[in-house]
C-alpha cells in the first residue's frame, strides 16, 4: 500500500459506501482523487452544470437545494453527493453550496464507473439508498443468530446422580428429594484406562453411563410391571447423549430435537455438571419474559401487579442488551401488556361476578400490532354481545373497564390522552354498533373518522369472546380495500407526520430549514412508517395487525415496486431499534425513558443510517400520495 | 530555524528574462527544456496559473552540509489538486548519513540506501516543474536545496519563482497592523506553521509527516488562502517571489 495515500484512504474507509471496498480498490480510489477547497457561502456547483465527479466531503458541510430554492439536504464529513446526477444525465439537479469552509474530494467519473462495476455494494449504494441501512440491520440480525450462549450459562444446579446398582425405588426417592425429573447413572469403569472416566467425590473413578427420567420410571418400570427392586443399571442402554458445557445453547437444542429427548446431561470434559431440560432453553430463548408473564398471572391484586413494573423494565433492558431485534422486543412487551390486561380482567370478574352478557376486551394501536414499547399508554375498548342492554348491563361493564384502566395506569400504562379506553361509553358498545362505526368510517371518512380509523384499525382481542373482534377485523379487511376514496383519505392522513430532513452534528434539520435539538423518533419515524404500511395493508385486504406481517402480505401483491417493501422493513426496524436503544440508555442512566433522541448522543454510524431510513420514509410517503389518488367525485 | 535574512539571489530584471537567458546559455538538455517552457507573466491572474506543490525532507537545514532525502510534488490549480499526477521520490544523499540517529517519518534507512541518486530523478522532477509555479510552505528549504543539488550534479544551478504559503500567512499574522498591535501588547504571535495555518481555514489535520502529504497540505492551504484573502483575479506578481 502506498503510504502517502494513507491519509486519504483511511478517512474514506470509515464511511459508506467506501467502508466495504477491498484494500486494492481503496488504494486505486485514493490515488485518483482530486481535491478542492470551498470557502463557506460559495457555490460548489449550480443547476445545470455538468457533473463529472462523485463528491466526497472530507471536512466541512454543504447544502443541496431544490430548483425552487428549498433546502433538499444538508451533508457533512463523510457524506457523498452527485451520484444520482452521474447515473442520470450528468447534469446538476440539486445545486450544492458550502455552508462551512469545505474540502471536497472529487472522484472522477471513470473511477466511479469502475467502482460500480467492481463492487456490488458500492453500486447498490449509489443507485439507491438501500444498502447502508439494509446491511446494518442484517448485521445486527446475524449478530443475534451467531450470539453464542454457552450451555453452562443455563445449568443452574449440580446433577442428581446414583450408582448403577441402585434400585429404581432409590433412584425415584433421590429424584423426589431433589425435585428433579431425572438422575444420572454412574458406574465403575470397566477397563483401567477408560477414556470416559472422571474422579468422583469419593476419590474413585466413575463414568456416566446413562440417564433415568420420570418418563422412564413410568414407561419402562410401572407400565412394564417391573418391581421396585429393579436396578437402574438394567434400564440403561446404549451410550448416553451428552453435551459439553462450552457448546452453544443452539447446539443443545438441535441435539435434543434430533434425538427426540428432553433431558441432556451436561459434561465438563468427562465430569457431569448438570442436566439441561428443553424448558430451560425455551425459557432462555424468550429472555425470561415468560417468567414475568407467569409471575403476572400469580398476582392476586393490583398492588402486586404494579410492583412488577420494575421487572418489566429489567426484562426490556435484558432483551435489548442481548441484541434482540425490534420485532422480538415489541412482541415480548406486548405479551407482557396483554398479560397485565388479562389478569386485571380476571381479578375484576372475581370481584364483580361473571359478566351479564358475553364480551370481548379489545386492545388497539401498538399492543394490537405487537409492537409495544416501554413508553406506552393504553388504548382499549369493549365489544359486547348484541344482546347488551345499556339499562341493565352497562353499570357492570363500566365498573369492569374502570378497574382495568386504573389497574393498567398503576402498572405503568398511562391513561390514553385521546380517551380511547373502554371507560368511554362510546367505546363500550355491542358488536352491531361497532360494525356500524366501522362502516361509517370507511364509507364516509371525515377528519375525525380518519383519526379513529388509524387507531381502531389496529385491533386485537386479549380476553373474552375473540370472535367479536375477528368479525370486526374481517369487516375492515373486506370493506376498506374496496373504497378508493377511503384509501386516498387514509393515505393523505398518513402524510401528516414527516421525517426530518437529516441529522447534523448537534441538531436536526427540518424541511423548512429550521433546526431542532431533539427528535421524536416515534412521531417522526416509526409512527409515519406504521401509518403508511397500514394504508397499503388495508388496500390489499391484509388481516395482519403487525407491521412486519403486513409488509409480508403487501409484498405478495404488486402494490410496491421492486425492493420498496424490503427497504421500508429495514427502515422501520432500524428506527425502532435506535428508539429502543436510546430508551435503554435512559433507563440505565436513571432518566425517564421517552421517544426523543438528542443528535449529539447519536453516533456517526447511527446518524448516517438514520438519515437513510428517513429518506426511505420520505420516498415511501411520496409514493403513497401517488398510489392512492383522490378519486374524482363524479360518477 | 529560519535564517535571519533571506538569501540574496541574482536579481534579473524579470523571471521571464532570466528564463530566456538561461535557456540560451545552458548546456544541460533537461534544464534547457525546463527554461524553454518559460514562466507565466507577472500579471497573470492566479486562477490561470498552473502550479506544483512541493515538499522535501532533508537531513538538515544547511544545503551545503545536508542533503535531500525525499521529494513530493502534486500539480494543481485553484480548482483542483490532481493526486493522480502526484510524484514522490526517495533519493540517496551523496554523503553517507553521518548520524544514524536521524530518523525520517515513513522512510527507513535501507530504503534510502537502495534509492537512486537525485541525478537519476532530476529530469523527471524538472519535467514536472516545467510551466508550473512551485508552491511551498517556507521557501528557503526547497529553493536553496534544489539549487545546490542541481549545481552539484549539472554544474549550473537553478532558480525559479515560488509562492510561499508561509510568507502569505506571515503577511497576515506577522506584518499587519493588527499583528503589530498584538506584539506590542505582548501577545504571542500567531503560529504560521503549516498545521496551524491550515486550522485557521477549517482544513483537516493531517497526521503524516511525509513530503507528498505535506505538498498536498500546502496546495490545499494555498487554495484556502486565495479563497479567503485574495481572489482568483489576484495577479501572480502579488504573491510570488
Amino acid at each position: 500500500m502506498q503510504v502517502e495515500l494513507l491519509e486519504i484512504r483511511q478517512h474514506m474507509a470509515q464511511f459508506p459506501p467506501f467502508e466495504q471496498l477491498s484494500d486494492d480498490l481503496l488504494d486505486e480510489l485514493a490515488g485518483q482523487v482530486e481535491v478542492g477547497y470551498f470557502q463557506a457561502e460559495t457555490d460548489i456547483y449550480r443547476h445545470g452544470d455538468a457533473v463529472e465527479y462523485l463528491h466526497y466531503i472530507r471536512s466541512g458541510a454543504i447544502d443541496l437545494y431544490r430548483r425552487n430554492g428549498d433546502l433538499y439536504n444538508r451533508l457533512s464529513e463523510g457524506d457523498v453527493f452527485g451520484q444520482f446526477d452521474l447515473l442520470r444525465d450528468r447534469l446538476v439537479r440539486f445545486p450544492a453550496r458550502a455552508i462551512e469552509d469545505t474540502l471536497i474530494y472529487f472522484i472522477p467519473f471513470a473511477t466511479f464507473q469502475h467502482l460500480c462495476e467492481a463492487d456490488d455494494n458500492f453500486a447498490d449504494f449509489v443507485e439507491v439508498e438501500r444498502p447502508r441501512l439494509e446491511s446494518t440491520v442484517d448485521q445486527q440480525r446475524k449478530g443475534h443468530e451467531m450470539l453464542v450462549t454457552r450451555v453452562r450459562k443455563l445449568v443452574s444446579r449440580a446433577p442428581v446422580m446414583v450408582e448403577n446398582d441402585a434400585t429404581v425405588q432409590e433412584a425415584a426417592q433421590r429424584m423426589g428429594e431433589h425435585s428433579a425429573s431425572s438422575v444420572l447413572v454412574l458406574a465403575m469403569p470397566q477397563v483401567p484406562d477408560d477414556s470416559h472416566a472422571f474422579t468422583h467425590v469419593d476419590g474413585q473413578l466413575r463414568r456416566m453411563v446413562g440417564i433415568l427420567t420420570d418418563h422412564d420410571l413410568r414407561n419402562r418400570v410401572l407400565a412394564e410391571g417391573r418391581p421396585a427392586s429393579t436396578t437402574v443399571g438394567e434400564l440403561i442402554e446404549g451410550r448416553p447423549i451428552t453435551i459439553q458445557s462450552d457448546e452453544s445453547v443452539y447446539e443443545a437444542m438441535l441435539r435434543m430435537l434430533r434425538n427426540n429427548i428432553h433431558h441432556l446431561p451436561v459434561l465438563h470434559r468427562r465430569r457431569p455438571v448438570g442436566v439441561l431440560h428443553l424448558s430451560d432453553i425455551v425459557r432462555h430463548e424468550t429472555n425470561s419474559s415468560l417468567y414475568l408473564v407467569d409471575n403476572i398471572f400469580r398476582q392476586s391484586n393490583v398492588e402486586g401487579l404494579a410492583a412488577l413494573r420494575r421487572d418489566v423494565r429489567a426484562a426490556f433492558v435484558r432483551m435489548v442488551n442481548e441484541d434482540d431485534n425490534s420485532q422480538m422486543v415489541g412482541s415480548s412487551l406486548s405479551s407482557i401488556g396483554r398479560a397485565f390486561t388479562r389478569r386485571l380482567l380476571e381479578l375484576a370478574e372475581e370481584e364483580l361476578g361473571p359478566p351479564p352478557v358475553p364480551y370481548c376486551f379489545m386492545v388497539l394501536g401498538s399492543m394490537a400490532r405487537n409492537e409495544q414499547s416501554i413508553v406506552t399508554d393504553q388504548d382499549n375498548a369493549l365489544v359486547l354481545d348484541d344482546s347488551f342492554d345499556p339499562e341493565q348491563h352497562d353499570a357492570y361493564f363500566l365498573a369492569l373497564a374502570q378497574r382495568v384502566s386504573d389497574g393498567l395506569a398503576a402498572c405503568g400504562y398511562s391513561y390514553c390522552k385521546g380517551d380511547v379506553m373502554a371507560t368511554n361509553s362510546r367505546w363500550r358498545q355491542p358488536l352491531r354498533v361497532w360494525q356500524q362505526y366501522f362502516r361509517d368510517w370507511i364509507d364516509d371518512p371525515s377528519a375525525e373518522r380518519l383519526l379513529h380509523s388509524s387507531i381502531f384499525f389496529d385491533l386485537d382481542s386479549v380476553y373474552g369472546d375473540e370472535a367479536f373482534v375477528e368479525r370486526l377485523q374481517d369487516l375492515v379487511a373486506e370493506r376498506a380495500s374496496q373504497r378508493p376514496h377511503f384509501l386516498a383519505a387514509m393515505a393523505r392522513n398518513a402524510l401528516n407526520r414527516t421525517p426530518p430532513l437529516g441529522f447534523f452534528r448537534t441538531f436536526v434539520m427540518e424541511k423548512d430549514g429550521e433546526q431542532n435539538n431533539t427528535i421524536n423518533l416515534k412521531r417522526r419515524g416509526t409512527a409515519p412508517l406504521v401509518d403508511l404500511i397500514r394504508v397499503h395493508a388495508l388496500a390489499c385486504g391484509s388481516r395482519a395487525q403487525n407491521s412486519f406481517d403486513r409488509l409480508e402480505d403487501i409484498n405478495k401483491t404488486r402494490l410496491l415496486a421492486g425492493h420498496s417493501g424490503e427497504r421500508i422493513r429495514y427502515a422501520l426496524e432500524f428506527i425502532a431499534m435506535v428508539r429502543i436503544r436510546h430508551q435503554v440508555i435512559d433507563i440505565q442512566e436513571e432518566r425517564k425513558p421517552d421517544n426523543n433522541i438528542e443528535p449529539e448522543n447519536v453516533s456517526d454510524n447511527e446518524r448516517h443510517n438514520l438519515k437513510d431510513a428517513f429518506q426511505v420514509l420520505s420516498n415511501a410517503q411520496k409514493f403513497l400520495k401517488f398510489r392512492y389518488p383522490m378519486p374524482s367525485q363524479k360518477r | 530555524m529560519k535564517p535571519l535574512l533571506p538569501r540574496r539571489y541574482p536579481a534579473p530584471p524579470t523571471w521571464a528574462d532570466y528564463f530566456t537567458a538561461r535557456r540560451e546559455k545552458t548546456r544541460d538538455t533537461a534544464l534547457e527544456r525546463y527554461f524553454d517552457v518559460g514562466v507565466p507573466s507577472p500579471e497573470t491572474p492566479i486562477s490561470d496559473v498552473p502550479m506544483l506543490a512541493m515538499d522535501m525532507e532533508t537531513t538538515g537545514l544547511d544545503e551545503q552540509r545536508h542533503a535531500i532525502v525525499s521529494i513530493g510534488v502534486v500539480p494543481f490549480d485553484l480548482q483542483r489538486i490532481r493526486l493522480a499526477e502526484r510524484r514522490y521520490w526517495i533519493v540517496r544523499p551523496p554523503r553517507p548519513l553521518d548520524e544514524r540517529s536521524i530518523t525520517f517519518h515513513h522512510i527507513t534507512h535501507s530504503e534510502i540506501e537502495q534509492a537512486p541518486d537525485l541525478d537519476e530523478v532530476l529530469d523527471e522532477l524538472l519535467a514536472a516543474m516545467a510551466g508550473r509555479i512551485v508552491v511551498v510552505h517556507y521557501r528557503h528549504i526547497e529553493r536553496t536545496f534544489l539549487n545546490a543539488a542541481v549545481k552539484a550534479r549539472r554544474v549550473e544551478g537553478i532558480h525559479f519563482p515560488v509562492i510561499d504559503t508561509m510568507s502569505l500567512e506571515a503577511r497576515l499574522h506577522r506584518q499587519s497592523w493588527w499583528a503589530r498591535l498584538r506584539r506590542w501588547l505582548g501577545r504571542p504571535p500567531a503560529s504560521i506553521r503549516l498545521p496551524d495555518s491550515r486550522t485557521r481555514y477549517g482544513l483537516p489535520p493531517y497526521q503524516a509527516h511525509h513530503a507528498l502529504i505535506d505538498a498536498l497540505a500546502t496546495a490545499e492551504l494555498l487554495q484556502a488562502q486565495i479563497a479567503h484573502r485574495y481572489s482568483p483575479e489576484t495577479p501572480l506578481s502579488e504573491i510570488w517571489s
